[in-house]
């Protein structure tokens, strides 16, 4: 491209997607799973101890949920430092920092909006399973088959946190220039030297980005309803 | 239980690609040569780096990744093992780097100064002194009656370092906590200069940062500029390769040397904004060096002159 401006602006773009995009999508790996389990509730009437541990994982995931960015940041960035205990992978400063950042940071809301979709239906789809002669297993796989859409759900609020978070990806990744630099810390670079206008068109950018990803997701979504 | 859906194993294999090709460039990257300088907000918001770094990474086929925070926060990446290289102004901190024993090689590449603006209006009457400290007094005065504004960085940078020295100067470490005139910003210079020009407050900046921001500070004037206490030098301090071996030393050496060179110091002296020139070479000017708190100049420059590349 000769446009060294919009060159730089597509750099930005691909780099914002692609960082948000890996860390929802290996959070939805892990988080999806883990909220599958503790929505299904099978521990619920057994022991005491067990339904301890179980509320306690739960009161985590929801804590977890609204985890702030920037401590996430500050502790991804101590770990990942030279001198802390992750140093030697030299990842301090890289995309891969910025992924771990909102990696953790969308782990628990996948696991947490999933949790309670699974629950949601649970009690519903399972009964009328056993009901209708399923196994126990094949009732919890009816439970997960109906809460697929609140899993999207998750994907998409994960998503949304991811692409417009800006201080935690900052302190990991330093934002530099053509390297780290996404959307959001763009635009507090902008801000700080005065260029307002560019500010604003990158906001509309990171706008218009979100709008055609959770069109695309909320197509998706409303099809499946539909099945 | 059923088979896994068609989706789900779409999902793991486009997983499974994704982090295969994220190894694989954190891999390519490990093996490019980068370096990694760790720098001042006023070095990079002015544009100078901006201008700079290109030519050299164009000469040497290497990348600079340019960590643009306030000197305190620069020199601490240096010795947490983060950077290779600093460019920095602050003597203070630069020496206790040296004294550290994690920072050598301290070797002055350029300079500007600070100046005092505030409003067009200037309550404090403080236009034309010739002392910053005065101006500094008078500010205080005016604001303790409720009349003027400061607005501080508050960041540690060398700006906020050097403002710091002048109020205890005159005994006096002001605090947003118990002085309502003095606002601890937290901020970068660009963003404190146009706090300053909403409120009609004073501040201290660097004239680099001033010159690129002046047309959108309708409201403010330079009112107090040219105290000796108001030069501004700028550092360069390579991390001592013994702390941190893994870090690229060779790299830094080689961007220290370019930037102290006949080529280097000539780009940042023909670097201008709105017609000024902006920073002024020192690093071959043994005499204004010395001035400026780089008593070794001259060895540095031998030393860093004999390296080969």
């Amino acid at each position: 491209m000769e446009n060294p401006f919009l060159e730089e602006i597509l750099n930005i773009t691909l780099l914002s997607l692609r960082v948000s995009g890996t860390a929802v999508l290996i959070g939805a790996l892990i988080g999806v799973p883990i909220g599958m389990v503790l929505g299904l509730g099978r521990f619920r009437r057994k022991q005491s101890l067990i339904r301890f541990i179980d509320i306690t994982l739960r009161s985590i995931v929801n804590t977890f949920m609204g985890l702030p960015p920037v401590v996430v940041g500050l502790v991804v960035y101590l770990s990942l430092t030279a001198t802390g205990p992750l140093g030697p992978l030299g990842l301090l400063y890289t995309p891969t920092a910025m992924i771990i950042t909102q990696l953790i940071m969308a782990v628990p809301i996948i696991t947490g909006v999933t949790m309670s979709a699974v629950g949601s239906v649970e009690k519903a789809i399972r009964e009328k399973a056993l009901s209708l002669g399923a196994t126990d297993r094949q009732a919890a796989w009816m439970v997960l088959r109906e809460a697929r859409m609140g899993v999207l759900t998750a994907i998409i609020v994960a998503f949304g946190a991811a692409i417009s978070e800006v201080g935690g990806i900052m302190i990991t990744g330093g934002n530099i220039r053509w390297v780290t630099r996404t959307l959001t810390t763009a635009i507090v670079v902008e801000v700080e030297l005065g260029n307002f206008a560019l500010a604003i068109s990158l906001g509309v950018i990171l706008l218009s980005m979100a709008f055609v990803i959770n069109f695309v997701l909320t197509i998706i979504q409303l099809r499946g309803a539909k099945r | 239980m059923k088979k896994p859906s068609k989706i789900l194993r779409a999902v793991i294999i486009l997983a499974v690609a994704v982090v295969s090709v994220l190894a694989y460039e954190q891999y390519l990257s490990s093996q490019k040569s980068v370096i990694v300088l760790a720098t001042t907000t006023s070095t990079y918001d002015s544009g100078l780096l901006d201008y700079l770094m290109p030519k050299f990474e164009s000469k040497y086929g290497v990348e600079v990744h340019v960590i643009s925070v306030g000197t305190g926060q620069a020199i601490e990446t240096a010795k947490k093992g983060d950077a290779d290289l600093v460019l920095v102004h602050s003597k203070k901190l630069e020496l206790e780097f040296i004294n550290s024993t994690y920072g050598i090689h301290r070797v002055g590449v350029m300079y500007n100064d600070f100046m005092i603006i505030g409003p067009l209006s200037d309550p404090a009457k403080i236009k034309d002194l010739t002392n910053a400290t005065d101006a500094f007094k008078r500010i205080s005065y005016k604001g303790a009656e409720g009349n003027a504004i400061f607005v501080s960085r508050a960041d540690k940078s060398g700006t906020n370092l050097l403002e710091l020295d002048i109020w205890s100067m005159l005994g006096m470490a002001p605090s947003n906590k118990t002085q309502a005139w003095y606002l601890e910003a937290g901020a970068g210079m660009g963003t404190v200069l146009r706090m300053s020009n909403e409120k009609g407050a004073y501040t201290l900046t660097d004239r680099a940062t001033w010159t690129s921001f002046k047309n959108q500070l309708t409201n403010m004037a330079v009112l107090v500029q040219g105290d000796k206490i108001l030069l501004n030098p700028y550092a360069v301090i390579l991390v001592n390769p013994e702390k941190y071996p893994q870090r690229n030393y060779k790299g830094a050496v080689a961007l220290a040397k370019f930037m102290i060179s006949e080529e280097g110091q000539n780009l940042i002296k023909s670097f201008t904004k709105e017609g000024e020139v902006l920073f002024s070479p020192i690093a071959r000017n043994l005499e204004s060096a010395k001035q400026l708190g780089f008593p070794d100049q001259e060895n540095e420059l031998a030393w860093y002159d004999a390296q080969k590349l």
